[in-house]
């Protein structure tokens, strides 16, 4: 066989390699990224919706965040201005958490309509943007 | 001053349409004075945009809040440090500080480069004008710095507070820096496809440029990931955020191209490719630029959606698609002057390493659009997060690391069983002792071994070049040592400063790999009392909280708990951390709470502390505490691949063959000279 083609066999094999990578990367940890009003239409289709990890983006709605120092829980509700959800996380909420910020809310949406979160990301003021005051 | 600033934004970007005319008509038509006039457009379109620049600092440092953009950024009791980088911490101030730094690099080009390479200057003048002209008519037609408000309000809105870290200063000039180097590159490359002057000697003169860019780049990643890591306070310093993937993408095809690059030096192959690499890590650093200003991705960074990112997409579909015209036209004369011998060669082994780098750089792209993808396609947006990134890139990541060591060693055009027996015997039997240690002192993680040992064999690699060098030279002039390694640095700076690079690259890797034994916990706790954390290298930690003081600084009131630290038992230190709320000259809050978190790094653990916050006003804290091992050598790795690349650079040493060079192409690669060079 010639270099060449022995180099093509090995370039196809790191190729294929990347590619099935990606794909079965995406596959075992990639989740759904859903606004509230697409959550709640896929779980009132689709019931295995609930207790499927995944990531919702929405906006806090202003006033309805509780926070418990002690025990460390976090309770607010998201909405994207049509559905609005509550949430309840155990753990500490980053410093960009507002009670007006825009959210990635990461977890399960169980039976009881609570998205139980495993993490909360909040918008970060970027390195360009100033966060408006609150 | 504001109208002084935007008359001479007007001024920059009808100078820099005039060079990028007389530039492009000047070189098709070989007309001297029109080339002259393209070259004097650039120094006075360095000369508009400094001026727009220092009329924008004035605006800032006088706190003129009628100027909107000063206003939005500063307030009157922000540190005079960090009122500087305000120029930089917006949309509209960035775009500025892009744009003259471009002028300044397009200026530096035209009076540094000699010689042989002047025939690409009319050209290169018109590209870097017109790149130019095109972010200061984003400024005056979406974006302007100048912008005045109706009214003057009596203070400013002020910096962000995760702004105000000494990472501010540097972090976004070193990413702009080497982001924006490398424009000229790609105008060197553009010349060279217009004039058909396409010999690999242009090449090795941009190569320089490359590495400025590369470096430049390197830094502000680096820079960027220690900001994260001490400012955020999430205990991490990457997390495959859209804006970090813009910077790495260029980074990766760069990193590439410096290794294939010697390829088509030594033997004349892959000319398509390197110049596909310099376009395409240009054309992926204006993608980074529409990605990170027009909002089309969802990032943890907040931008605002803005018209910006509608020229930008507009510039980048018309700049690819122009690239990727003339650049098929040219294929034609682009033809490899050797082929492929064997697979069991150098020219195969950097081909495959170039094979990972833009695999690699594929699959950060791939999966940074993911969610856009997915949803055009399946209608609902999947995401491709942190642990789908690593998924993919550890294997990747550690494969390369693999050829870091292989590359180096083997032979060029085709090597022999002999050859690799004597170049892979010893650093071979260093990584797999490395790998028994670790596997008999009990570490079990799988892809930490792998990083390792494979970190060990290439340091193995490295160190006998080093070695082997050293003692020739011993031998030849009986140098003692110390002193031939010295010299086998200084006079073949390009390889032996690349071999620093890759320990610094592998030493990254351990930092890295460190990251799979990190252990975290929470406690809420009063004063006096402590919480345990134990490392995975079996050393337990406590932390005694020992008290809380809360004081005025100057724009902040700051909550600080100070706690003890033993580990096993035995005091070995203390630690602060405080939550700052920031304070407007009048005493009224501005944005939310900043974390300061506590760090005491070591070589072996970094102790992370985090005051969530006090509960209902007493002393008694919630805190979370991280032991991240090995963070130490992220640093260090990035600070000796710095001073690796900086080797490089350094001018002088041996002159690099070139293929069919004859005497006088010998110190082609000297031939731009650039600043930082001194």
């Amino acid at each position: 066989m010639k270099a060449g083609t022995k180099f093509a066999l090995g370039a196809i094999l790191i190729v294929g390699s990347v590619g099935y990578l990606m794909a079965s990367g995406i596959k075992q940890t990639g989740q759904y990224f859903l606004t509230p009003s697409e959550l709640a239409q896929r779980a009132s289709v689709d019931p295995t919706f609930y207790d499927l990890g995944m990531k919702v983006g929405a906006r806090v709605v202003p006033g309805t965040v509780q926070k418990e120092i002690a025990t460390q829980t976090l309770r607010f509700h998201i909405t994207d201005g049509t559905v609005s959800y509550p949430v309840i996380y155990k753990g500490l909420p980053p410093d960009t958490f507002t009670d007006s910020a825009e959210v990635v809310v990461e977890g399960r949406l169980e039976k009881d309509g609570v998205i139980h979160a495993t993490d909360v990301l909040a918008k970060c003021g970027s390195r360009y943007e100033a966060v408006p005051k609150a | 001053m504001t109208l002084l600033g935007y008359f001479s934004l007007w001024l920059a970007l009808v100078v820099g349409l005039w060079g990028a005319i007389t530039g492009f008509v000047g070189g098709a038509q070989g007309r001297a004075d029109l080339q002259q006039s393209a070259r004097h457009a650039t120094f006075a379109l360095f000369g508009a945009l400094l001026i727009a620049v220092i009329s924008l600092e004035v605006a800032i440092f006088r706190h003129d809040f009628s100027v909107q953009y000063v206003a939005s950024r500063t307030s009157r009791n922000l540190p005079t440090f960090y009122l500087w980088s305000a120029l930089y911490s917006g949309q509209e101030g960035s775009l500025l500080f892009w744009a003259a730094v471009l002028s300044l690099f397009a200026a530096l080009t035209q009076l540094l480069t000699g010689g042989r390479y002047r025939v690409y200057l009319p050209y290169v003048a018109a590209v870097t004008s017109l790149v130019a002209s095109f972010f200061v008519s984003v400024m005056l037609f979406a974006a302007n710095p100048f912008q005045r408000l109706a009214f003057t309000p009596m203070d400013g809105q002020g910096m962000n507070p995760q702004l105000q870290n000494p990472g501010m200063v540097f972090h976004p000039p070193m990413l702009y820096l080497g982001y924006i180097s490398i424009t000229i590159p790609f105008a060197f490359a553009i010349a060279a496809l217009l004039t058909k002057k396409l010999d690999t000697e242009w090449m090795v003169a941009v190569r320089k440029w490359t590495i400025v860019s590369w470096l430049f780049l390197s830094i502000g990643l680096l820079i960027g990931m220690w900001w994260a890591y001490v400012e955020l306070g999430w205990g991490g310093y990457w997390a495959w955020d859209p804006v970090e993937n813009a910077a790495l993408l260029p980074w990766l095809v760069m990193t590439a191209y410096l290794h294939s690059v010697m390829i088509q030096e030594k033997r004349g192959m892959l000319k398509k490719w390197n110049l596909a690499l310099i376009l395409g890590a240009w054309v992926l650093s204006i993608f980074g630029t529409f990605l990170t200003r027009s909002g089309v991705i969802a990032s943890v960074h907040s931008f605002t959606e803005s018209p910006v990112g509608y020229y930008f997409l507009f510039f980048l579909v018309a700049a690819t698609a122009a690239t990727a015209v003339l650049y098929v036209t040219r294929l034609p004369l682009l033809q490899a002057e050797a082929t492929l011998e064997s697979m069991v060669s150098r020219e195969a082994s950097f081909l495959f390493n170039n094979l990972l780098l833009i695999g690699l750089a594929f699959s950060v792209l791939w999966g940074t659009l993911f969610p856009i993808i997915s949803e055009a396609v399946v209608g609902v947006k999947i995401t491709y997060g942190p642990p789908t990134f690593n998924f993919v890139n550890i294997p990747l990541g550690l494969t390369l690391l693999l050829m870091t060591g292989i590359g180096p060693l083997i032979a060029w055009r085709r090597a022999s069983t002999a050859n690799l027996r004597r170049q892979f015997a010893v650093p071979v039997t260093v990584g797999v002792f490395a790998l028994l240690i670790l596997l008999v002192g009990g570490m079990r993680d799988g892809w930490a071994l792998v990083a390792f040992s494979l970190g060990a064999f290439v340091v193995g690699t490295v160190v006998q070049e080093f070695a082997r060098g050293a003692r020739a030279r011993n031998r030849q002039y009986g140098e003692a040592l110390p002193l031939a390694v010295l010299q086998l640095l200084s006079r073949n700076r390009r390889r032996y400063g690349g071999y620093i690079v890759h320990i610094g690259i592998v030493l990254l890797f351990v930092g890295f790999a460190g990251m799979a034994f990190k252990t975290e916990t929470e406690a809420t706790l009063r004063p006096g009392e402590s919480a345990e954390l134990s490392a995975r290298d079996g050393h337990v930690y406590t932390f005694t909280h020992l008290g809380i003081s809360q004081y005025n600084a100057l724009n902040r009131q700051v909550t600080a708990a100070l706690l003890d630290v033993r580990r096993d038992g035995k005091e070995i230190g203390r630690l602060r951390t405080e939550k700052r709320q920031h304070v407007d000259a009048l005493g009224n809050r501005t944005f939310e709470p900043s974390t300061e978190v506590g760090i005491m790094s070591g070589l072996r653990v970094d102790l992370y502390v985090v005051l969530a916050g006090l509960v209902n006003g007493t002393e008694q804290a919630v805190f979370r505490f991280t032991i991240n091992p090995l963070v130490w050598w992220v640093w260090f790795g990035g600070f000796v691949l710095v001073i690796g690349g900086l080797i490089v650079l350094w001018p002088g040493g041996a002159p690099v063959a070139l293929k069919g060079s004859r005497a006088s192409h010998v110190q082609a690669g000297y031939a731009v000279k650039l600043e930082a060079e001194r």
